[in-house]
């Protein structure tokens, strides 16, 4: 059986028929638009919710601590006694401690310390670090060795440790604080800086660049340094915790900064003392918001890896 | 290998001179002398004083008297507690915190390696995120705050274990797990990550093919492997113990070395702070060199002599 013929009615317009607009000029085009690293990074990043969740963690904490003392009648070292110990109330948002200061302003007060430490330590981790371990990459060779023997050394010394007998001849204190994390701490940073400037020296554009004269510091500000930003940004995301529980840490053994000024693990340790009694406020603030902290930063620093890793790049 | 062991020896000779050097100089540095803010002793007590600790003499001269000394493994006699020795607070404490920091590392091992296996043998599955979960919150919280919360829940609240002091194996306990979270929570992800590497490798596929059951290919075949890097940081892991002590010791009550090393800070005194320390230093630098020779035993492939090139 032969089917019915449906008839074809098809009706092709004229501009079908146009000639190709500009047809060399994009004909050998096939690649996506291209992206570049940070963009790329950013997107992997931003797929990451743990990771973003702990971004906007950090962002909401430096906010607290530069505006949160700002939202209460109150300054952090105001002692009114007859107000001791507290609980949260809507008069104090985190209750009071023994001396009738009050928490909220003392917890964000805390936190522009601890912060500060944290990012401190890892600035000054960064250009001492970056210096050290560039320079010692670059020149390689007998200085390389040199430098690297000195690094072995300190690598080897237990860092809080260090740390600590700094603190005991500098005396407590914010800024003694973070001298003894940077002396100790930037050896991590050289490492890593020095390892990447040693892969990365020969590569082709920084052999360019070299071979039109540039100096030894353009090379490695303009040709290496970028290239290594990934390792370095993700240290430097690692750093910041670490010296955030490095002064908790410190301020728990009584070596941290001093009264009036209270950092978290100043309060903490205080509120560990009176724990029993069941002032719980007094160490829950200080000790969830130290964690938080930490938490934050981990999982970024986490992400960071990810995102930042040229291996992983798809 | 042999000749590789004399180089490390000699590194970690030059190594602990350096941190006893570093020490002695720091401890000399700071202003005043240990007698000054004692109660008011005449100028010859205070000359006399002076002389029987070598505080009289010029510094070079009591920084020979001191190696000279640590060379017979000597650290001196304390000097806010006259009667005791630095090696008699060592003597006293180490054994307790020896028994600490080992407890605490074995939790935090084979605790951290279980949670990382399971979570690698779940990948993105339910016990993976929970065990991860698990993880981060074990880095993020500071141990002297583990252990104030687990004071107050197990201790306090629920009156399960004793709340300090180290008497029976039910003292341990509460320490050694406020210890070992951190650790744990690192040896986990660390085993998680490394396991998960392993175990996309074709020799594993292999094995299932063979109809090897998922226990054996984990404990034969997959766990040598995925357990390096986890040796590589049980020296920064000990480390991290080590210095944990301090507060969880004094947390705890534990008569321990961190109580005197504390001790030693808030009295200033000295030759407790250098004597600790040396001797902690000594001990980490031991540590590092056996994970290193261990991971040369256990990784074949890796050439221990060439290692730092």
């Amino acid at each position: 059986m032969i089917p019915e013929r449906k008839e074809i009615k098809q009706e092709l317009s004229d501009d079908l028929f146009l000639p190709l607009q500009n047809p060399s000029s994009n004909a050998e085009m096939i690649a996506k638009p291209s992206i570049s690293y940070w963009k790329d990074a950013w997107m992997r990043l931003s797929g990451n919710k743990l990771s973003m969740a702990g971004l906007v963690m950090l962002v909401l904490l430096v906010l607290m601590a530069i505006f949160g003392p700002l939202l209460t009648p109150y300054s952090y070292d105001h002692q009114v006694l007859t107000e001791g110990n507290l609980p949260p109330s809507s008069e104090h948002w985190f209750g009071t401690d023994n001396l009738g200061r009050d928490m909220f302003t003392r917890t964000w007060n805390g936190a522009r310390i601890s912060l500060f430490v944290g990012f401190m330590a890892a600035i000054i981790d960064f250009i001492i670090g970056v210096a050290y371990g560039g320079f010692s990459g670059y020149k390689g060779g007998r200085t390389d060795n040199f430098m690297m023997r000195i690094i072995e050394i300190l690598y080897g010394l237990p860092y809080l440790l260090m740390v600590i007998l700094l603190m005991v001849v500098m005396g407590p204190g914010l800024f003694t604080i973070i001298i003894a994390l940077t002396v100790t701490g930037w050896v991590g940073m050289a490492r890593i800086v020095r390892g990447q400037v040693l892969q990365l020296k020969n590569a082709e554009h920084v052999l360019a660049s070299r071979t039109f004269g540039a100096r030894a510091g353009r090379v490695i500000r303009k040709n290496l340094l970028p290239n290594t930003m990934g390792p370095i940004i993700v240290q430097m995301t690692l750093t910041v915790p670490t010296a955030i529980f490095a002064e908790a840490f410190l301020s728990f053994l009584g070596l941290g900064v001093q009264a009036p000024v209270a950092s978290w693990g100043v309060m903490a340790n205080d509120g560990l003392s009176v724990i029993l009694s069941g002032h719980w406020w007094r160490l829950f603030f200080p000790a969830f918001f130290i964690s938080l902290t930490m938490f934050a930063f981990n999982v970024l620093g986490d992400g960071l890896q990810d995102a930042l890793d040229p291996k992983l790049r798809k | 290998m042999a000749k590789y062991i004399v180089n490390r020896l000699f590194a970690m000779v030059i190594t602990l001179w350096i941190i006893v050097t570093i020490t002695f100089f720091l401890m000399h540095a700071v202003p005043g002398s240990p007698f000054n803010q004692e109660r008011n002793t005449s100028e010859a007590v205070q000359q006399n004083l002076e002389a029987h600790y070598h505080l009289d003499e010029p510094v070079f001269i009591q920084y020979a008297i001191y190696i000279k000394s640590l060379a017979t493994l000597d650290f001196g006699p304390s000097i806010k507690q006259s009667s005791t020795s630095v090696n008699e607070m060592i003597g006293r404490g180490f054994p307790v915190s020896a028994e600490l920091g080992i407890t605490s590392l074995l939790i935090a091992i084979i605790s951290g390696i279980i949670l990382g296996i399971m979570a690698a043998l779940r990948h993105n599955g339910a016990i993976d995120y929970m065990a991860m979960t698990f993880a981060v919150i074990g880095i993020s919280v500071p141990n002297f705050i583990m252990a104030t919360l687990l004071i107050q829940q197990l201790a306090v609240t629920w009156e399960i274990f004793p709340v300090a002091t180290w008497a029976s194996p039910m003292h341990m306990i509460l320490p050694s797990i406020a210890l070992a979270t951190g650790p744990m929570a690192i040896i986990a992800r660390l085993t998680r990550s490394s396991m998960i590497e392993v175990l996309n490798q074709d020799y594993i596929m292999t094995a299932r093919a063979k109809g090897m059951t998922t226990f054996q290919i984990v404990t034969k075949h997959a766990l040598r492997n995925a357990l390096l890097p986890v040796i590589t940081i049980l020296g920064t892991l000990v480390a991290g113990v080590l210095t944990g002590s301090f507060v969880i010791e004094k947390i705890f009550a534990i008569p321990g070395m961190g109580k005197y090393f504390i001790n030693g800070i808030n009295d200033r005194d000295y030759p407790v702070i250098m004597g600790t320390t040396v001797f902690y230093s000594a001990f980490l630098i031991m540590m590092l060199f056996i994970v290193d020779i261990a991971y040369g035993i256990l990784d074949p492939r890796i050439k221990l002599h060439k290692r730092g090139e």
